[in-house]
């Protein structure tokens, strides 16, 4: 049985147990037991919601520690076009690009530049008649793992092709190992993430075996370091190869903006997403070619493992979006990247709502389900741990709770008590009781 | 097969797009808790959301009623709208009496009755004029 590996965690330490997290997340896996908030691994999609409401910041993201690039002889880093829009002092990208080598890395290979090619084979294959529109991106990794837990009968409409961070990764081990000599076993790849969920897609990848990329490490961690060598930097080569398109899949829409065709929809914010899906199940949106879908709000720039605030970081990334308009790298040529694109292997649905395996005995539980939500108080105050109050019902048909663990349900069940006592109080035992002899005398 | 049915009812309100759609959004959920193939509970969600819609448009809102067991979902909408004076027409695709208000909201395309009957096993209309319409809609499990 293959466990499940989540870049999202708990810091037990932080936790409080309250109710910020199981209120806001997606998929309701978030409970809190114990007083402390408890992640269900199968639901959840990492896609750092909670990281970001935490208040006590105690959701974290597992990410490679940065003396990790040492286990390589050949360092490479590989980063996402978010981290452009992170620095106030920086003065291009080149200049950022260079920081890196200053840091510790031998290589710097613009997950930009990938993202370019990936737009054009997404153009070719939107070509094609047989494919099931309008097309979902597959760019949020958290997206792609929200419609495997919610929406089953949109999984055809993935856009099945390599995240630009993978093919970033092999392109830049090629290169390294055809032009430079140096062994694949001694690169390592380094992609440089503004979130939870592309961590987890390289350590477990559902596209295929085994990611290409050896590591990530989060722009928080990584951040002062390159701060401070941006000052450093003195003469700069020219690193940059990617353009203007390239760089705008930072932002909501960039990757849509690059597939030149109007008819597109970009919407970021998973509940956002989430609205959006609903919609595409119910067959509404049949007349949109492409859906870019991206979990946090404003896209890879509103990453929870960024540093910047969204907003100034939009601002900062346009300067560099509109510098590479006019430099026009020369016209990028991708027929030298005979790369095949398309995902190895299929990602299936995980019916994590259901009941039971069993038909009869999930219509029993849902039964149950259903007259237990009906008697709770519908306040979804989450005081029981449960992110609300059907989500408690649910629970409990689980087995994994009781009806008690709803204080207003407790609190009746101690008033009730407390009649009940006070009617047994009332009663006198016949030896003792020199009240009325007559009375008693009658009843008996 | 099992005896156990269970039942669920929701009201429709009037005039209000964005509330609509909620009770087949509430019964999607339920079907997938059941572990309901993913194709069948597409067929009633879009089929119970039309409905839903046309209640909306045409009716002032109505009820949705959901019978789930002895092997198939039977969904009920009902309104106390004006009717459907000819039914075969309404059924042809594109056909529409939606008022251009509607219209420009992107809905009264003339697909929704066509559509449930595209995703309905079995679909029973019952209408009179300046009574109202009952849809039932049936998808075998």
């Amino acid at each position: 049985m293959k466990g499940y590996f989540h870049s999202v965690t708990l810091d037990e330490e932080k936790c409080k147990g309250c109710t910020n997290c199981i209120k806001r997340c997606p998929t309701e896996a978030i409970r809190v037991r114990k007083g402390k908030a408890r992640i269900i691994a199968e639901r959840c999609i990492d896609c750092g919601e909670c990281i970001r409401v935490c208040p006590y910041h105690a959701k974290k993201a597992i990410t490679d520690p940065f003396e990790n690039i040492y286990n390589y002889k050949f360092k490479v880093a590989i980063p996402a076009p978010t981290l452009y829009g992170q620095f106030k002092y920086m003065r291009s990208v080149n200049h950022l690009l260079n920081a890196f080598k200053l840091i510790g890395f031998d290589h710097v290979y613009e997950v930009a530049r990938a993202a370019e090619i990936i737009s054009n084979a997404t153009k070719e294959l939107m070509k094609k008649k047989d494919i099931q529109k309008p097309l979902i991106s597959s760019a949020c990794p958290a997206v792609v793992r929200l419609i495997q837990v919610r929406f089953p009968n949109l999984i055809d409409n993935i856009l099945k092709l390599e995240s630009p961070m993978e093919l970033a990764a092999k392109i830049v081990k090629d290169e390294l190992e055809k032009e430079k000599n140096i062994p694949r076993e001694d690169i390592g790849v380094f992609f440089i993430t503004p979130c939870a969920a592309k961590v987890t897609s390289i350590k477990a990848p559902y596209e295929s075996e085994k990611s290409c990329v050896d590591g990530a490490i989060s722009i928080k961690d990584i951040y002062l370091k390159l701060f401070s060598a941006l000052g450093e930097v003195k003469q700069e080569e020219d690193l940059v190869k990617a353009g203007f398109t390239g760089i705008r899949w930072a932002n909501s829409g960039g990757e849509s903006l690059a597939l030149g065709t109007e008819n597109f929809l970009a919407v970021d914010g998973i509940h956002n997403v989430i609205s959006i899906l609903e919609e595409l199940e119910n067959d509404k949106l049949e007349d949109v070619d492409f859906i870019e879908t991206l979990a946090c709000q404003g896209g890879c720039l509103g990453g929870p493992l960024t540093v910047e605030n969204l907003y100034v970081a939009k601002t900062r990334i346009k300067k560099f979006i509109d510098m590479a308009k006019q430099n026009v790298v020369q016209e990028n040529s991708d027929n030298i990247y005979d790369y095949d694109l398309l995902w190895k292997r299929n990602v299936e649905y995980k019916p994590i709502l259901k009941l039971d395996e069993d038909f009869e005995i999930a219509m029993k539980k849902l039964e149950t389900l259903e007259s237990i939500n009906e008697n709770l108080p519908g306040l979804d105050c989450g005081a029981c741990g449960a992110p609300n109050c059907r989500a408690l019902a649910e629970d409990i048909v689980r087995g994994n709770a009781n009806e008690t663990d709803c204080i207003f349900k407790l609190r009746e069940k101690v008033r009730d008590l407390t009649v009940q006592m006070m009617e047994i109080e009332s009663v006198m035992p016949p030896v003792m009781d020199k009240s009325d002899t007559n009375k008693k005398e009658k009843n008996d | 097969m099992s005896n156990s049915i269970i039942r669920q009812s929701y009201v429709i309100p009037a005039d209000d797009f964005s509330l609509a759609g909620e009770a087949s959004s509430c019964v999607k959920k339920m079907l997938n808790q059941l572990g309901v193939p993913p194709q069948t509970v597409k067929k009633v969600a879009i089929a119970m959301y039309e409905a839903e819609i046309n209640a909306v448009i045409h009716a002032g809102g109505g009820t949705a009623d959901v019978e789930i067991g002895g092997g198939k979902i039977i969904v009920t909408i009902s309104d106390e709208g004006p009717g459907i004076p000819d039914l075969e027409l309404a059924m042809q695709e594109g056909y529409s009496t939606a008022p251009d208000s509607i219209r420009e909201m992107g809905f009264g395309a003339g697909m929704g009755l066509p559509n449930i009957k595209r995703y309905a096993d079995k679909l029973d209309i019952k209408t009179e004029v300046g009574k109202g319409t009952i849809v039932e809609i049936t998808v075998f499990l």
